[in-house]
């Protein structure tokens, strides 16, 4: 079996807010990897740590935030280790991200053809007519009609799911063999986010590169994802196949999102996880989800729960699972 | 039969487009809703769904007042209240209220918890200070805050926590009818279940109704009885929640319905990618609004304009093929 | 710690995060220019107490006799610590005048600076909530005020008004009124926008009362800011006028008008007559611009900070 293209592993970073005196421990310990032509979903709420992830990921935390520990080694190289001039030849041709917000994505006073052909031209060298081929091959891909005309264009005189596409267009504009999205189809129209996401399997079966899409939304990952990582107060909780997942969850956390989900003609009781989404900065001892946990016992409280693997890779960070798992 | 609480009837709001509306000529009409009718019975929840510029937020406001109707009815138990001065009006905005989507800047933020809650009694009511205290820490206990939320300020509570204060605002002058503005689609996907089912057991309990805003069908279908689905400003289906999850007939309610997302990775769902973007309501495309983008269209859908028919017992459909 | 695990549906997310107490606040400010207001403040209040000699008056000496004029400040050959900055032309103590001064300094720059932000505010708010014709009118006035130039027309209006004190502070809130205006009608477009004031509209409050809880709170942190920076050039502005001569009338003691008075000495070599106030002038306008510019970084992050 090949090296897979993303290898993280104990991943930790932090911030540090109120003048050096709190430490909130955005990401704690992630590890995960994902092969070519892979989809990873990283799934989590508000404050899980998926986004900060990604971020630590590309190197690009913003300030007050540290990496403190672990390693990601893509294409066999640890991003750790390099240098921020090498990050920054890494970041755009090798690595791409897209954002939730395309508006916020695109400066409103660069034409098409200069934001989607900025990564070719600086990492590729392209120029003049071969950077507008590109430019236009790219446009192609994303399905934007008539794109000779339209990447003379503005981001404000096209449309919410064409932003978004041409944001997709920019990212696979510098060849990445890896793209993060996270939340891409947020702001999205539903049928539209159809389109999109249909688009972004077809794009990855055209070039073959590995996706990660962070979400806090189950569906995206019952549709695009291979596999899928379950965060929760910065740490990945569970981990495995999608059908795994769905079909056996082994965290109380996974289990309780899936019943919170409404389902279409359902008219039964949802479940709600009780309490509130956890206060990094403010983290009980042992496990963080044991407050809402509706199987705790004494020792989720006291020590924070190691993983214990089951089979195809199917990983829980639960006490609970641990007389069937494998302890790591 | 329940009662009818309130009624909509052949609804429109033209908004004028035109260079300088001080001094200009009107150059054309945004037709953001354009003829819809509906009713909400006493202690029920009507869906409404659609995507963006369906006019379901126009719609929204045209019951709350928020916006004059260009041409219409609207009738409150039985009463035509269109258009509305004065204590009418503030009768009306008792019974009326409303709960909106962003739980972050829908509470006033340099106003006390206590002080929200109270904001609307001092309004409406002649209460004295012991009588809206008294009210106000009901309320509180309906949505499950504790009585020392009141001397705290919105931005020390969770997204969750925040729009149960808005609920327990619009429920504190007893009003009969709240409109649900995509309540909660900017929450985390756990506390939604709470907020959700917080919705629900109210209902039971107070026998209010709601307007329910969303563009989760999932989310819709759960706390609906009624889901009314809207494109470009019309009504294109109308029918029983479990009915409509069960047998949608308009071709678009069916691409919603596709595009929804699986529950499961191995559901099986037919595609129906509908092609191009919704049109602009300034123009919209003639006879029936869909027909460009429909996968069943056939030329005489661009001539005439299809009409609400009751195919299935309580369940309407605008279309000419379903 | 023992995790609880009762659900905690109840308690709010981050308790203790209250708007911190004023004093606490002001403990994060910048100590030095705090240190330099309050200096000025003090003096201002105990002038009386703090100045050993009449401002208006020329001093007499512990013998009785006047003191000569253009004495110079004590730590210079001829001075003394009677008079320890020294004496103008009237034999007047500069120190005197330097405390007295910086009553009038404060007084105006405070009410000027609070009467132009009172008017501009409510005319901002007006414009902006109102909107219609209020905001049409309201703002073409405001545009063509602010077209004319500041100390020009603080010139003109003096020149026009008598010198005096309260007419100095009219003369400023007519001078700066717009500023506020332009500024707090942009806030307040904003904030009609947002879900909580639509939500007021939505229950049926009246403007005034919406205005009144609603949107005057929201740009109270907008006002306070403008207000810091502004309270620098109107104590410059009242300073400029004073100097001009078109300001404080004297023997009122002025900053500004005290370094005019020096003007002449100065060229002469008598150079703390001119000096010291404007010293004064610098270090106040420097710590109120020091001041407003952390109030504003202050008070924003903490409003986006949810």
């Amino acid at each position: 079996m090949d090296k897979p293209l993303l290898q993280v592993h104990d991943l930790r970073a932090h911030f540090i807010g109120f003048r050096g005196q709190r430490a909130v421990k955005a990401v704690d310990g992630v590890s995960f990897s994902l092969s070519a032509g892979d989809t990873l979903g990283l799934v989590g709420e508000s404050g899980s740590g998926k986004t900060t992830t990604c971020h630590a990921m590309f190197r690009l935390l913003p300030p007050g935030g540290d990496i403190i520990g672990g390693t990601v080694e893509f294409d066999g190289e640890d991003l750790m280790q390099k240098s921020p001039a090498e990050m920054r030849r890494i970041r755009g041709r090798d690595m791409a991200m897209i954002l939730q917000d395309p508006m916020a994505s695109l400066n409103p006073l660069f034409s098409i053809l200069d934001q989607v052909g900025e990564p070719a031209y600086y990492h590729l060298g392209l120029r003049q007519q071969t950077l507008r081929e590109r430019v236009v091959s790219l446009l192609n891909m994303v399905r934007i009609p008539s794109p000779e005309t339209r990447m003379h264009e503005f981001p404000h005189q096209m449309s919410g799911g064409m932003r978004q596409r041409i944001v997709g267009a920019t990212a696979l504009s510098g060849g990445p063999k890896l793209i993060v999205a996270d939340e891409p189809t947020t702001n999205l129209d539903v049928t539209i986010q159809l389109q999109y996401l249909n688009l972004l399997k077809d794009l990855q079966r055209q070039t073959g590169v590995a996706l990660i899409f962070v979400t806090h939304d189950l569906g995206i990952v019952a549709k695009m994802c291979d596999r899928v990582a379950v965060m929760y107060a910065g740490t990945i909780v569970e981990q495995g196949t999608v059908r795994e997942i769905y079909n056996r969850p082994r965290h109380p956390y996974t289990e309780g999102l899936l019943r919170s989900i409404p389902r279409i003609g359902n008219k039964e009781a949802l479940y709600a996880i009780p309490g509130q989404p956890p206060n990094l900065a403010n983290l009980p001892d042992g496990c963080a989800f044991a407050p809402r946990c509706a199987f705790a016992v004494r020792r989720c409280q006291m020590e924070a729960p190691m993983a214990s693997t089951f089979a195809d890779g199917h990983l829980s960070k639960c006490w609970l699972s641990e007389p069937e798992g494998v302890r790591d | 039969m329940t009662e009818t609480l309130l009624e909509v009837r052949d609804l429109k709001k033209y908004f004028p487009v035109g260079a300088g509306l001080m001094w200009g000529r009107v150059k054309g009409w945004v037709q953001a809703v354009d003829g819809v009718s509906f009713a909400i019975g006493r202690g029920e929840t009507l869906g409404l769904v659609g995507e963006s510029g369906c006019g379901k937020t126009t719609t929204s406001k045209l019951v709350l007042h928020q916006e004059t109707v260009t041409s219409g009815t609207i009738a409150f138990h039985g009463r035509d209240i269109t258009h509305l001065h004065k204590q009418d009006l503030m009768d009306y905005r008792k019974a009326v209220q409303v709960v909106f989507q962003d739980p972050y800047s829908s509470l006033s933020p340099r106003m006390r918890v206590g002080d929200i809650l109270a904001e609307p009694l001092e309004i409406h009511t002649k209460l004295s200070r012991a009588g809206i205290r008294s009210r106000v820490g009901e309320v509180l206990e309906l949505v499950g805050l504790p009585s020392d939320a009141l001397r705290l300020f919105p931005h020390e509570f969770s997204g969750g926590q925040r729009q149960r204060i808005a609920i327990a605002r619009a429920l504190v002058t007893e009003a009969e009818l709240i409109v649900l503005d995509e309540p909660v689609s900017a929450l985390d996907v756990s506390i939604r279940a709470h907020i959700i089912t917080l919705l629900e057991d109210l209902q039971q309990r107070l026998g209010v109704s709601y307007l329910f805003i969303g563009h989760d069908l999932a989310a819709v279908a759960h706390i609906s009885h009624r889901i009314a689905v809207m494109y470009l400003g019309k009504i294109v289906e109308i029918a029983d929640s479990l009915d409509l999850c069960a047998n949608p007939r308009h071709p678009y309610t069916q691409a919603l319905f596709a595009a929804s997302l699986p529950a499961h990775p191995d559901e099986d769902k037919e595609e129906i990618i509908l092609t191009g973007e919704v049109p602009s309501a300034l123009d919209p495309p003639s006879g029936c609004h869909f027909h460009p983008r429909c996968p069943i269209a056939i030329p005489v859908c661009a001539e005439s304009e299809p009409v609400l028919v009751e195919m299935a017992p309580n369940h309407w459909v605008a279309c000419d093929l379903a | 710690m023992v995790a609880q695990t009762e659900t905690d549906i109840e308690s709010p997310v981050q308790t203790g995060r209250k708007h911190p107490a004023l004093w606490q606040f002001l403990r994060e400010a910048p100590l030095g220019p705090l240190i330099i207001l309050l200096a000025v403040v003090l003096v201002a209040l105990f002038a009386d107490v703090l100045a050993p000699h009449d401002p208006e008056v020329s001093v007499k000496s512990e013998t009785g006799r006047p003191v000569k004029s253009y004495l110079p400040p004590f730590w210079m050959k001829g001075g003394s610590l009677h008079t320890p900055l020294g004496t103008d032309f009237h034999s007047r103590d500069i120190f005197s005048r330097i405390i007295y001064g910086a009553r009038v300094s404060l007084l105006v720059g405070l009410l000027g600076t609070l009467a132009a932000g009172a008017l501009g505010t409510m005319l901002g708010i007006l414009a902006g909530y109102l909107g219609g014709w209020y905001d049409q009118v309201i703002m073409r006035i405001t545009d063509a005020w602010m077209a004319l130039p500041t100390l020009i027309f603080a010139i003109f209006l003096a020149s026009v008004l008598k010198p005096g004190l309260w007419n100095i502070v009219v003369i400023l809130s007519l001078v700066f009124w717009s500023q506020y205006a332009r500024i707090i009608r942009g806030q307040v477009l904003s904030l009609r926008e947002r879900p909580f004031v639509q939500l007021a509209e939505v229950t049926g409050a009246s403007t005034r009362r919406i205005i009144q809880l609603h949107i005057l709170p929201n740009v109270m942190n907008t006002v306070m800011v403008l207000f810091s920076l502004t309270i620098g050039v109107a104590i410059i502005i009242e300073a400029s006028l004073s100097f001009l001569g078109v300001g404080v009338p004297p023997p009122k003691p002025a900053w500004g008008l005290m370094m005019a008075e020096g003007r002449g000495p100065l060229i002469a070599g008598k150079w703390w007559i001119s000096v010291f106030p404007g010293l004064c002038i610098m270090l106040l306008v420097l710590a109120t611009n020091l001041l407003g510019d952390w109030l504003r970084v202050r008070l924003d992050p903490q409003l986006r900070n949810r």
